[in-house]
């Protein structure tokens, strides 16, 4: 029976193009806003790195200022940490893995003499940063802890800088000039775009990776510039790049692998210790104040999803019970048009629950077709998002597989829903009043 | 086979109470055809309603092939309804924009036949009223006696005992409406029990037997053809 009233669906959509068309339509727009408000949410809030966000955890250390807190609302310590503690954290090696990191920028300039000297984006890091985070690789790989001590001068490039510097061939092995310093090249990354950049939030959650990465402890070798936020609560002592280097401003990100709660103790318990070590030298004047995130713990602390997405993904969903409202009304004015149809069929040997069927199947395609052309609107709205607010939003509006069936599994249930009470005042329809009326 | 004690039917409204049966008495033997006249409002088309199970009734008692109805559910009425009883209607109730085809295969969609056995049915059925080359049309595109021939065929595609026709000639002129009680007769005789309501009394004496109604009661019973003559 399902393909025939499948039939009888189609055949009554087709019966009467405008009111279907209105129906169609007023789905589709609500299935449109919603699904581009839903999209932009759905990927500001997805896991990035489903596979091990459990063990991966941001480190917060309280340095800040003795009589204001970082954050006066949540009291939390502040969301990033100083070079002091960069250095002295991972030096202790105290976790299975672990990185410490920052955003800077410098100048490549390609041996090839037509390609021009351009700016590029440097994530300063240490070698465990490949591995924690499951980068892929195009060619070669990170470094090792050594290249970190050491202060080698490696760098692993993206792909879209090898594409660029190298013309997409294996690069490793070869040089390449950034900031002024030769580099040996490791490594090159294939695309890799975790949405949102999680594991620093700080400086664009939802811009691209950076260009090239490099040692971390570069960054004082070649005096690398602070890209991204910085904040201190005291000025630094001293003048000069060392000065504000040992001073109480943050710049740096750390990250830490750990398998199990206990290793979450302990990682805790060594925070604690240090941070006691550290109030005994005269630095941490707040109360112990340490704080372990995993990854999704720090994308909700840090409102990665920020309030107004939210809330304008509550207002769709606002237009779209209003457009589903409307829907009831213009099913209602459609089965009860066909009450001499559904009496005859009472008639001749139709249930309740027969007719019931029928005409729910009808509401569903009535909202599949609505869902698909909510799509095409979804997708023009992203591209308008996309234009609005150009290179900010471009990894977050696309409508990717999962999105494009939840907007159809959307509007077939809303659609049902809809046509709930209009069924069921169809069904309820007397056949002998229908019949003897037509 | 259909015997109808004491029926009785009440319509409400906020400030009128329409008695449209009282205490109706009738017994409908199998293979007959009944023709049931009287003026308008005396409760003909009430009656064809409660015989078809169209609508419920507010006392005494109803018996079809034995077995009271009065508390089937609705899925139980609408399953005999579906086996037992076909329908005819003054306004054909053609669905518009199915074909013939797809019209006369309404009661059996719903009666669970499979696709060959439909198929053979509703051939057999539109071959019987005279309009198997016509299965692909429209009911617009046919006449009005053309349209009732296959309402006809609808009800009996699915071979029911019993035919309700409520005036299933009223919407045709005369020759029209003699081809199609040709039909009828020609249906009876081949055992279906027809009950058909209409104002002709010209047809009503085509019929077996005459009920009279009047002010929601049978007033009037008659005999006009003896069954066993009807039928020979």
């Amino acid at each position: 029976m399902f393909s025939y009233y499948l039939k009888l669906a189609f055949k009554s959509i087709r019966k009467n193009p405008l009111l279907s068309s209105l129906m169609v339509l007023a789905i589709a727009l609500g299935i449109g806003a919603s699904i581009t408000t839903i999209t932009v949410n759905y990927l500001m809030s997805a896991n990035p790195i489903p596979e091990k966000s459990e063990q991966l955890f941001y480190v917060q250390v309280d340095s800040w200022d003795p009589h204001n807190s970082f954050n006066e609302e949540s009291n939390d310590p502040p969301n990033q940490i100083t070079w002091t503690e960069a250095t002295n954290l991972f030096t202790a090696q105290k976790a299975s893995k672990q990185v410490v990191m920052a955003k800077s920028g410098g100048i490549i300039v390609p041996e090839d003499q037509d390609i021009n000297p351009f700016e590029a984006q440097i994530r300063l890091t240490t070698g465990d940063f490949f591995t924690m985070f499951n980068t892929p690789f195009l060619y070669g790989s990170g470094w090792q802890i050594t290249s970190d001590q050491n202060r080698e001068q490696v760098i692993v490039l993206t792909k879209k800088i090898n594409d660029k510097v190298f013309g997409g061939e294996n690069s490793v092995g070869k040089s390449i000039s950034l900031a002024g310093q030769h580099f040996k090249i490791i490594g090159v990354l294939d695309t890799w775009l975790p949405v949102p950049k999680f594991y620093d939030v700080n400086n664009g959650a939802f811009d691209e990776p950076e260009e090239v990465f490099i040692p971390f402890f570069l960054k004082e070798s070649f005096e690398l510039p602070n890209w991204g936020n910085t904040n201190c609560w005291k000025s630094p002592e001293g003048e000069g790049f060392k000065a504000f280097l040992r001073s109480e401003c943050i710049n740096y990100q750390m990250w830490v692998e750990l398998n199990s709660d206990t290793e979450k103790a302990e990682y805790i318990d060594f925070l604690n210790n240090y941070v006691s070590e550290q109030k005994a030298l005269g630095r941490f004047p707040r109360p112990m104040n340490n704080k372990l995130s995993d990854v999704m713990q720090w994308m909700e602390n840090q409102q990665v999803v920020q309030d107004d997405a939210k809330m304008m993904m509550w207002m769709s969903f606002m237009f779209l019970i209003v457009c589903l409202l409307n829907t009831v009304g213009l099913l209602l004015a459609k089965f009860i048009g066909k009450s001499s149809e559904i009496g005859l069929r009472r008639a001749i040997g139709a249930s309740k629950s027969d007719l019931f069927v029928q005409h729910i199947i009808e509401s569903a395609c009535i909202g599949l077709l609505g869902g698909l052309v909510g799509l095409l609107l979804a997708t023009l709205g992203l591209k308008g998002i996309e234009s609005l607010y150009g290179d900010f939003v471009k990894n977050l509006v696309s409508l990717d597989v999962t999105m494009a069936i939840t907007g159809l599994l959307i509007a077939l249930i809303s659609s049902v829903l809809a046509g709930l009470y209009p069924t069921w005042r169809a069904c309820n329809i007397s056949p002998a009043s229908q019949l003897k009326s037509q | 086979m259909l015997t109808m004690t004491n029926v009785k039917k009440v319509f409400r409204t906020d400030l009128v109470e329409t008695h449209a049966l009282r205490d109706f008495n009738l017994q409908v033997d199998e293979g007959e055809f009944v023709a049931v006249t009287g003026p308008s409002g005396s409760g003909k088309t009430t009656f064809l309603n409660i015989a078809g199970m169209l609508e419920t009734f507010n006392g005494g008692t109803y018996q079809l092939d034995g077995k009271d109805v009065s508390h089937l559910n609705d899925n139980q009425r609408s399953r005999l309804r579906n086996e037992k009883i076909g329908f005819i209607f003054q306004s054909y109730n053609l669905i518009p924009d199915l074909n013939l085809f797809d019209n006369v295969d309404v009661p059996l969609r719903y009666r669970g036949f499979d696709a060959k056995t439909r198929k053979q049915r509703i051939e057999e059925s539109l071959e019987i009223v005279g309009l198997a080359n016509r299965m692909k049309h429209l009911p617009a595109q046919l006449s009005g006696g053309q349209q009732q021939r296959v309402a006809i065929a609808r009800a009996l595609a699915g071979k029911p005992r019993f035919l309700l026709a409520d005036e299933p000639t009223g919407n045709l002129d005369s020759e029209m409406a003699q081809s199609v009680m040709e039909l009828l007769k020609n249906i009876n005789k081949s055992g279906t029990t027809i009950v058909m309501v209409t104002h002709d009394p010209l047809l009503a004496k085509q019929a077996t037997r005459n009920i009279f109604v009047k002010d929601g009661q049978v007033s009037e019973i008659e005999d006009v053809i003896p069954m066993h003559v009807a039928n020979a």
